[in-house]
C-alpha cells in the first residue's frame, strides 16, 4: 500500500475499533450466557428426563441411558454393534466411529472376528450375520440394533435363559420402534432395555 | 435407491421449500430495517458502542468493520481455550487446550468452518463451548450473511457509495434471524432427548463387566515396549460407564442454522445425545439448509425479481439431488469385501455400507445428510464420511471442492454462487458478443479480475495444501488408512478446511501442530480471501448505474441460464480438482471392484 493510501485507511479504521470491541462484548453476553442459561432453565423445567440424558434407574442404582450403547458379550445377553471407542467399547465419554475405509484390511479382520466370535456362541446358527450386527456405529454409542440383528439373536439367547422362543420374540417386538409413516429413520431394537427385560423374564 | 429413500428425498424438499419461503420474508424485513420493535431494542446497544445506525459505509469500511470484528473473535476463543483450566463451569477438570490446537480451532470457529481437530467431550469445559465455540457460531453465520446482504444491496444500488453499516447488519441477524431461530431449535431438540444440563459427567453402573486392555505405562508414563517391539497391554476390567454430559442442545441449534457443524461431542450429530431419533435427524438436515436456502429467495426478493432467486434456487437443487441419489445408490450397494454378512435392504434391516452409520439413520438418512451438510458447508456428520464407499464418499468431497456453492454456507454460498453467476454471464457474453450484464450491472474488467481471485484462491490453497502434506513425513505420518484411502484423507481435510465446510474423513490424526498450523492458514485463506474480493465487487457494483432490460439482454432466469450457471459451476468448480480426485477415490473404486 503506498503513502498516499495510508492516511485514507486510518481513517477508515478511527471509529470502527470502540463498534467492535462493544457489540462484541454484548453479543457475546446474549448468545453465550444467556441463550444457553434460558435454554437450560427451560429444559430443565419442561423436560427433565430428556435434559439430563433420558437415565435408566432400577432401584436406587443408575443403570444407564436410553440413548447410550452398552457392551454385552455373554451369550445370555442381546449383543449390540461393535464400537471403536477407546481405551474401552461403548466409553460415553470419548465417543468415536472406526473410521476404517472400505478397502482397509482391519476392516475385513473386524467384521469376520466378529461373524466368528457370533458363529462360536451360537454354532447352530447358519444364517447370515445382519451387516449392522457385524460393524461398528459412527458413535460408538449405538444403543440400537436392527430387528434382523436381534431376531438372528434371539434363538441363542432364549437357549442360554431356557426361555420358550416365542417369549423372547416378544420381548423383541416390545423394545422396537418402527419406521415412522413408511419413509422417517429405520426400525430399530434397544439393546440395554431389551436386555434389562430379560434379566426380569429369567434372572 | 430404495422406496423410502425417494419419498425422504422429496419429503424433504418440500418441507425445506415450506419453511424458507416464509424465512426468506422475515429476513428480508429484518435486514431492510423494517422490525420497528426490533429497532427500538437495538437502539440502547448502538449508544454503548457508539454506532449511529442511520451512517452507513463503503465497502472498505464495511470490510474493515469485519475483519477486526473476526479478529476479536479469534483471541478471545484462543484465550479462552488457553485459560479453561482456571476457569468456571468446567467440572471434568479438563486441561487448558494446546496452543497449536487453540490456533486452528480459533480460525476454524471464526471462519464459520467448525473443522474439529479436537474431542469436544474429552477437551472443552462447557465454558469454552457456551462462551467460545456456541458465540462464534452465531457471530461466524452473521459474517456471512452480512456479506451477501451487502452484496445483493450493490445490485439493488443506483450510483451509491455505501453498501451499509457493518454494526447494524450484525446486529440485526444476530439477534432477530438467528437468535430466535436457534431458541426455538433448541427447545425442540431437548425435547426430544438432547441433553441440556451442567452436570459433571453421569457414571452408571453397566449390566455386564467389560475386560479391555490398556498399554502398559512405567514410573514416568511411557509405554512399555517388549523385546519385539509390541507394546505391553494389560488387562482391566469395569463395570462403569461414564456417560458425557453438557449444554448440548444449545450448541446444537445454532451448529446446525448457522452452517458450522462442530460438534458438542466427538462424533457430532451422530452421538446419540446430538441426535437422538430419526426426527432429530430430520429437524437437523432441515436446519442445517434452510438459512442458505432462505437467501436465495431473500436475494429474489430484494432484487425485486424473484425468478432471479428460482433460476439460483434450480441450479442449486439439481445439483444437490444428482448428490443425494449418487451418496445413496453407492452406500447402499454395501461393501462386496463383507461377503460373509447381509447386507440386503429388507423391512428388517437398512443393509448397506453400515460401517461408521448408526442404525436409526440407516443409509438413507446418513446419505441424504451427508450430502447436505456439504453441499452447505455446515460439516456436521451423522455418520463417518471416511467409512463410507469410494464413490459414496466422493460425493460429499466433490460438493465441497464446487466451492460450498450448492445452497452453501449461509451467506457465503449465496455469494459464492453469485460470483460463478457473474462468470456465467461473462462467458455467455464473450460467446455472443455482448458487453455482460447481471441484473443490469455491467461486468467490467475490476469484476472480473475480484471474480477470478475469489474463484481461484481457494483451490490454491486446497491443493498447495495437500502436496505440502503428502510431500512432508508430519504430513504423511497422519493417515489411518493405507493406500489411495489415505491419500483421500488428506485431500478432503484440506478441501474441507479451505471451503470452510469442517467435515472430515476422521481417521486422519489431524490434531498435529503440523495439520492445525496448516489447515489453520487454509481456512483463514478460504474465508477473508473470498470475502474481500466480494466485498470490492459489492462496492463497485453499487456504484454503477441500473440498466434497463432491453431486447440484447441476456435472461438471467429461465432453463436456458440454469444449465449454463450449472456448467460453468462444474467446468470451472470441479475441473481443478480432476486429477487429485483420480488418485483418490476413482483409484479406489476400481481397486474394490477389481478384488
Amino acid at each position: 500500500m503506498n503513502t498516499n493510501t495510508v492516511k485514507q485507511t486510518d481513517s477508515a479504521v478511527e471509529g470502527v475499533v470502540r463498534p467492535a470491541l462493544v457489540l462484541f462484548l454484548l453479543l457475546t453476553i446474549v448468545t453465550g450466557i444467556l441463550y444457553p442459561l434460558v435454554v437450560t432453565g427451560i429444559a430443565q423445567k419442561a423436560f427433565p428426563v430428556a435434559a439430563n440424558g433420558s437415565l435408566i434407574t432400577r432401584g436406587d442404582k443408575v443403570v444407564g441411558s436410553q440413548l447410550i450403547g452398552q457392551a454385552f458379550s455373554s451369550p445370555r445377553y442381546f449383543w449390540s454393534r461393535l464400537s471403536a471407542t477407546s481405551p474401552m467399547a461403548y466409553n460415553a465419554a470419548a465417543s468415536s466411529g472406526s473410521n476404517l475405509g472400505p478397502l482397509n484390511p482391519a476392516l475385513a479382520k473386524a467384521v469376520q472376528d466378529r461373524v466368528d466370535a457370533l458363529r462360536a456362541a451360537d454354532p447352530g446358527n447358519t444364517a447370515a450375520v445382519p451387516i449392522d450386527l457385524a460393524t461398528s456405529s459412527a458413535s460408538g454409542l449405538d444403543p440400537h440394533i436392527s430387528v434382523a440383528a436381534a431376531n438372528y439373536q434371539a434363538g441363542r439367547v432364549a437357549r442360554e435363559r431356557n426361555l420358550p422362543l416365542a417369549t423372547v420374540q416378544g420381548l423383541i417386538v416390545k423394545h422396537t420402534e418402527g419406521m415412522w409413516l413408511q419413509w422417517l429413520g429405520e426400525a430399530r431394537v434397544n439393546v440395554l432395555e431389551l436386555n434389562l427385560d430379560l434379566d426380569v423374564a429369567a434372572p | 435407491m430404495t422406496m423410502q429413500a425417494w419419498i425422504l428425498m422429496v419429503v424433504y424438499m418440500l418441507v425445506l421449500v415450506a419453511l424458507a419461503w416464509p424465512l426468506a420474508r422475515w429476513m428480508t424485513a429484518v435486514m431492510d430495517g423494517k422490525f420497528a420493535f426490533g429497532k427500538r431494542l437495538e437502539a440502547p446497544l448502538y449508544n454503548l458502542a457508539g454506532v449511529r445506525p442511520d451512517h452507513e459505509s463503503d465497502w472498505l469500511r464495511y470490510t474493515i468493520g469485519l475483519l477486526l470484528f473476526n479478529g476479536i473473535g479469534f483471541v478471545a476463543v484462543y484465550a479462552l481455550q488457553r485459560l479453561q483450566d482456571v476457569l468456571p463451569l468446567n467440572p471434568q477438570a479438563l486441561a487448558a487446550v494446546t496452543s497449536d490446537s487453540s490456533f486452528n480451532t480459533a480460525i476454524s470457529f471464526i471462519t464459520n468452518t467448525n473443522w474439529q481437530g479436537y474431542a469436544g467431550e474429552s477437551t472443552m469445559s462447557y465454558l469454552t463451548q457456551m462462551l467460545a465455540l456456541t458465540v462464534q457460531n452465531f457471530l461466524s453465520a452473521a459474517t456471512g450473511i452480512v456479506v451477501a446482504i451487502a452484496l445483493i444491496r450493490s445490485f439493488k444500488r443506483r450510483s451509491a457509495g455505501t453498501v451499509g453499516n457493518v454494526w447494524v447488519d450484525l446486529t440485526r441477524c444476530t439477534l432477530w434471524i438467528l437468535l430466535p431461530l436457534s431458541l426455538v431449535v433448541a427447545l425442540l431438540y431437548a425435547s426430544q432427548g438432547v441433553i441440556q444440563n451442567f452436570s459433571p459427567y453421569q457414571d452408571v453402573q453397566t449390566l455386564e463387566a467389560q475386560t479391555f486392555d490398556v498399554p502398559k505405562v512405567d514410573a514416568a508414563g511411557q509405554p512399555i515396549v517388549d523385546a519385539a517391539g509390541q507394546k505391553v497391554t494389560e488387562s482391566q476390567t469395569t463395570q462403569t460407564q461414564s456417560i458425557a454430559m453438557g449444554p448440548v442442545a444449545s450448541q446444537l441449534a445454532i451448529k446446525q442454522l448457522g452452517t458450522n457443524g462442530g460438534g458438542f461431542f466427538n462424533a457430532n450429530s451422530a452421538h446419540p445425545f446430538e441426535n437422538p431419533t430419526p426426527a432429530t435427524d430430520f429437524m437437523a438436515i432441515i436446519t442445517l439448509l434452510l438459512i442458505a436456502a432462505a437467501l436465495v429467495f431473500v436475494f429474489g426478493d430484494m432484487v425485486g425479481d424473484m425468478r432471479q432467486g428460482w433460476a439460483v434456487f434450480w441450479a442449486m437443487t439439481i445439483i444437490f439431488l444428482v448428490s443425494v441419489f449418487l451418496a445413496t445408490h453407492y452406500e447402499q450397494q454395501g461393501n462386496p469385501l463383507l461377503a460373509n454378512t447381509d447386507q440386503a435392504a429388507t423391512r428388517l434391516q437398512a443393509g448397506g455400507n453400515m460401517e461408521g452409520k448408526e442404525v436409526r439413520f440407516g443409509i438413507a438418512a446418513s446419505a441424504l445428510y451427508a450430502t447436505a451438510t456439504t453441499a452447505v458447508s455446515n460439516g456436521s456428520v451423522n455418520a463417518m464420511h471416511d467409512s463410507f464407499t469410494p464413490l459414496g464418499g466422493a460425493v460429499p468431497m466433490v460438493l465441497i471442492q464446487l466451492g460450498e456453492v450448492v445452497f452453501g454456507g449461509v451467506g457465503s454460498g449465496l455469494y459464492g454462487i453469485l460470483v460463478f453467476a457473474i462468470l456465467a454471464v461473462f462467458i455467455a457474453g464473450l460467446m455472443i458478443g455482448r458487453t455482460p450484464e447481471y441484473l443490469g450491472k455491467k461486468i467490467e474488467i475490476f469484476e472480473m479480475k475480484m471474480v477470478a481471485i475469489a474463484i481461484l484462491v481457494t483451490p490454491l490453497a486446497v491443493l498447495i495444501g495437500t502436496a505440502v502434506a503428502v510431500m512432508t513425513d508430519p504430513g504423511r505420518a497422519g493417515v489411518a488408512n493405507p493406500g489411495a484411502h489415505g491419500f483421500s484423507e488428506i485431500l478432503y481435510a484440506l478441501s474441507s478446511a479451505g471451503n470452510n465446510n469442517g467435515s472430515a474423513f476422521a481417521g486422519l490424526s489431524a490434531n498435529t501442530p503440523f495439520y492445525n498450523t496448516l489447515l489453520g492458514i487454509v481456512m483463514w485463506v478460504g474465508r477473508f480471501g473470498v470475502i474481500v474480493p466480494v466485498m470490492a465487487i459489492a462496492g463497485s457494483l453499487a456504484a454503477k448505474q441500473r440498466l434497463a432490460v432491453t431486447p440484447g439482454t441476456l435472461p438471467t432466469h429461465g432453463p436456458l441460464f440454469v444449465a449454463l450457471l450449472i456448467g460453468v459451476l462444474l467446468l470451472v468448480g470441479l475441473l481443478n480438482y480432476v486429477p487429485a480426485l483420480a488418485l483418490g477415490p476413482v483409484v479406489e473404486h476400481l481397486q474394490l471392484m477389481n478384488r
